[in-house]
């Protein structure tokens, strides 16, 4: 009788599971044992390398490099698209005319695919008639700038875009949380005598913690997920002063084909991003009150 | 500066001149006068949506006037800002910060105010004690009964000791027996502090038992404003009449009873506890219904196409169908007007006696 559950049961969970395995644990299994081993080239195949590939990625330049610029682009966009994201929401939250449209203003990047964002911002950026020059050439007579094409700016530039893309969607989470806040909570704080910025300091932040807890986590993966606007906008360059992880594994396994080695990096890449999410948690949950 | 047990032993009293409040279009506080005396407790008491929390949220500043005046203590604070009126405030909901402890809760006001610390733990150990919450102030809100989170409440708004309290329908959420403990220890609480209390309520029962003044307010205007006896024993209106006291007070047009059938303009009232039976009594009735309620039964009867009710003590035996005659005394007749709603005593002794002869 029992087994004939467990026989059910396990029929009930075999679809789900198939398709879990199939495009989920098994990929990131090959992964990790594609890590170890040489790239297989031709009639040459993929020989076992032992850690080889791990110390080659040690010893890589260019590798450091991208961490260090993921690291920069992290904390470039992280805590000032998290920041906005509170200020607009704030701003959205209060009874102000027209306010649905303002939501749906902010709210618009969020819905642009990110290559057509990177492409907006492309003619932003144009050297000499882009919006940018046109503007600080006409106020400030600024000669034209490259801001992509220069490594010292690259980079921030990719992270303003970034940044302008990203808030927009946290606002939505932000809002949501702002309007499950009973508004007697800030009534009440009026009427002990605290100001707005008492207000939200004491009282919306420590509210909207559990949202900031799952925003930046987001923001976190995000920072290290989303590269698409570097193929449009810089393309990882000049001389990868704007290339990312991610952006790096790509060419690497697809423009070099040096798939053994990508894996590699891959494996580094997913042992970071769960550093970071556990980290996260840990250094979150003391600070966060839960309902 | 004036010590805290001086601030505490003198309310402030509140004037309300007119005041009056539209949510677009619809009037919901129209003309509002009332007096709170200093130090009194003074309910605010209506059916639901007459303007009794806009017009306590209008006292506390959390709501503007669109006309009218409001003065607490010399001062004119109709243009100010909650913070400065000085006064605290129990929200129906009782508004607990959800991540602070219920000591952080009570002090919440004092931190603001940057009152030193030391002075800080002295009050909210008066507080803690004098509401039983010593025990539970390292606790969340929401790990407290209902009773308790009340108290909590009550306790940041005392521990300011602010001359002004201001509650809505605060034990609205608790269940019978808690809300009569709460209501003893509310009143007890307000007379030893002294401040002066404006509570609002639906319920005619906590606003008669509680209140130093009701003001009974009807489709955003004060229908009366007196002491509870007064209200129960001399309604001004007829709607005042059947709030107050349950069942409501029965009301008759006059021209049903044969000696009265010129008198088509008065309404008279009489309590269903005033009724007796009486062979000779003036409202000849047929029982409809009887509900039996303990001590008394009360008895549903119609005169004349019109219901009314009389509380009786159970040893009358009474069935459905039967014919039964009541009387009353004098002065537990009420006379209104009909048309104008305004309470005729002038008349009562003369149509009290040609009712009775
Ligand atoms: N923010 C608001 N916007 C529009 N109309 C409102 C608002 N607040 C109250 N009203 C209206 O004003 C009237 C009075 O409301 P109020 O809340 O003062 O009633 P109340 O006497 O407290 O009723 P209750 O006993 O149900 O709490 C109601 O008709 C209500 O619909
Ligand atoms: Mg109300």
């Amino acid at each position: 009788m029992i087994k004939r559950e467990w026989i059910y049961g396990w029929l009930l969970l075999l679809p789900a599971m198939v398709f879990l395995f199939a495009f989920t644990h098994i990929p990131a299994i090959t992964t990790l044992i594609n890590s170890f081993y040489s790239t297989p080239r031709g009639r040459r195949p993929a020989k076992f390398l032992g850690v080889d590939n791990y110390e080659r990625m040690l010893a890589d330049p260019v590798f450091w490099k991208v961490l260090w610029n993921n690291l920069w682009f992290a904390i470039g966009t992280i805590p000032v698209s998290v920041g906005l994201a509170i200020l607009m929401a704030l701003w959205v939250n209060d009874r102000l005319a027209g306010r649905g449209f303002v939501r749906m203003a902010y709210f618009t990047p969020t819905v642009l695919p990110l290559i057509a964002v990177a492409n907006i911002w492309l003619f932003f950026y144009t050297p000499g008639f882009g919006l940018f020059d046109q503007i600080t050439g006409f106020l400030f007579g600024w000669s034209a700038s490259n801001y992509l094409g220069n490594p010292e700016t690259a980079l921030n530039a990719v992270i303003v875009v970034t940044v302008w893309k990203e808030a927009g969607f946290f606002m939505i989470f932000y809002l949501a949380a702002l309007q499950a806040i009973p508004v007697s909570l800030k009534e009440a704080a009026q009427i002990e005598g605290a100001g707005r910025w008492i207000i939200f300091w004491r009282i919306t932040f420590p509210l909207l913690m559990p949202t900031t807890l799952f925003v930046s986590v987001n923001a976190v993966i995000n920072s290290f997920r989303l590269v698409d606007h570097i193929f449009i906008l810089t393309d990882g360059g000049p001389d990868n002063a704007s290339s990312l992880l991610l952006f790096y594994i790509y060419e690497t396994a697809f423009r070099f084909w040096e798939t053994g080695y990508a894996a590699t990096l891959t494996v580094a890449l997913l042992v970071l991003l769960s550093l970071l999410a556990i980290g996260q948690f840990f250094f979150f949950d003391r600070k966060v009150h839960y309902k | 500066m004036t010590t805290a047990s001086q601030e505490t032993r003198c309310g402030k009293a509140i004037h309300l001149e007119g005041i009056s409040k539209t949510w677009g279009g619809a009037v919901a506080v129209d003309g509002l006068t009332i007096d709170v005396p200093a130090g009194s407790f003074t309910a605010l008491l209506g059916p639901s949506g007459c303007g009794k929390s806009t017009t306590l949220r209008m006292i506390a500043g959390l709501e503007t006037t669109d006309s009218g005046a409001i003065r607490i203590g010399d001062e004119n604070v109709t243009r100010k800002g909650c913070s400065e009126r000085d006064l605290s405030m129990v929200f129906q909901s009782y508004a607990l910060f959800p991540h602070l402890s219920v000591a952080e809760n009570i002090v919440f006001g004092l931190k603001v105010r940057r009152v030193a610390r030391e002075r800080r733990d002295e009050k909210l150990k008066r507080v803690a004690a004098l509401l039983g919450l010593s025990a539970l102030l390292d606790r969340k809100p929401a790990q407290l009964s209902g009773g308790q989170q009340q108290r909590v409440a009550l306790g940041r708004a005392i521990i300011a000791e602010k001359p002004v309290c201001l509650m809505d329908e605060p034990l609205s959420n608790l269940d019978a027996k808690l809300r009569h403990e709460m209501r003893l220890e509310i009143r007890a609480l307000q007379q030893q502090l002294g401040f002066t209390m404006v509570y609002v309520t639906h319920d005619q029962v906590e606003a008669i038992t509680m209140a130093d003044q009701v003001v009974l307010l009807n489709k955003g205007k004060v229908e009366q404003a007196a002491a509870p006896r007064h209200l129960y024993e001399r309604p001004s209106t007829p709607f005042a009449a059947r709030f107050i006291g349950t069942p409501p007070m029965n009301l008759f047009p006059a021209e049903i009873f044969g000696v009265l059938s010129d008198a088509s303009d008065l309404t008279l009232g009489v309590r269903p506890e005033a009724l007796k039976f009486s062979s000779e009594g003036p409202i000849a009735g047929t029982v409809r219904a009887v509900e039996f309620l303990g001590a008394d039964v009360l008895a549903d009867c119609m005169v004349a196409g019109t219901g009314f009710q009389a509380r009786l003590p159970a040893a009358n035996m009474l069935a459905p169908g039967q014919s039964a005659q009541f009387s009353f005394s004098p002065e537990d007749l009420h006379v209104f007007d009909t048309a104008s709603g305004r309470r005729r005593d002038d008349l009562q002794t003369e149509i009290g006696a040609r009712l009775r002869a």
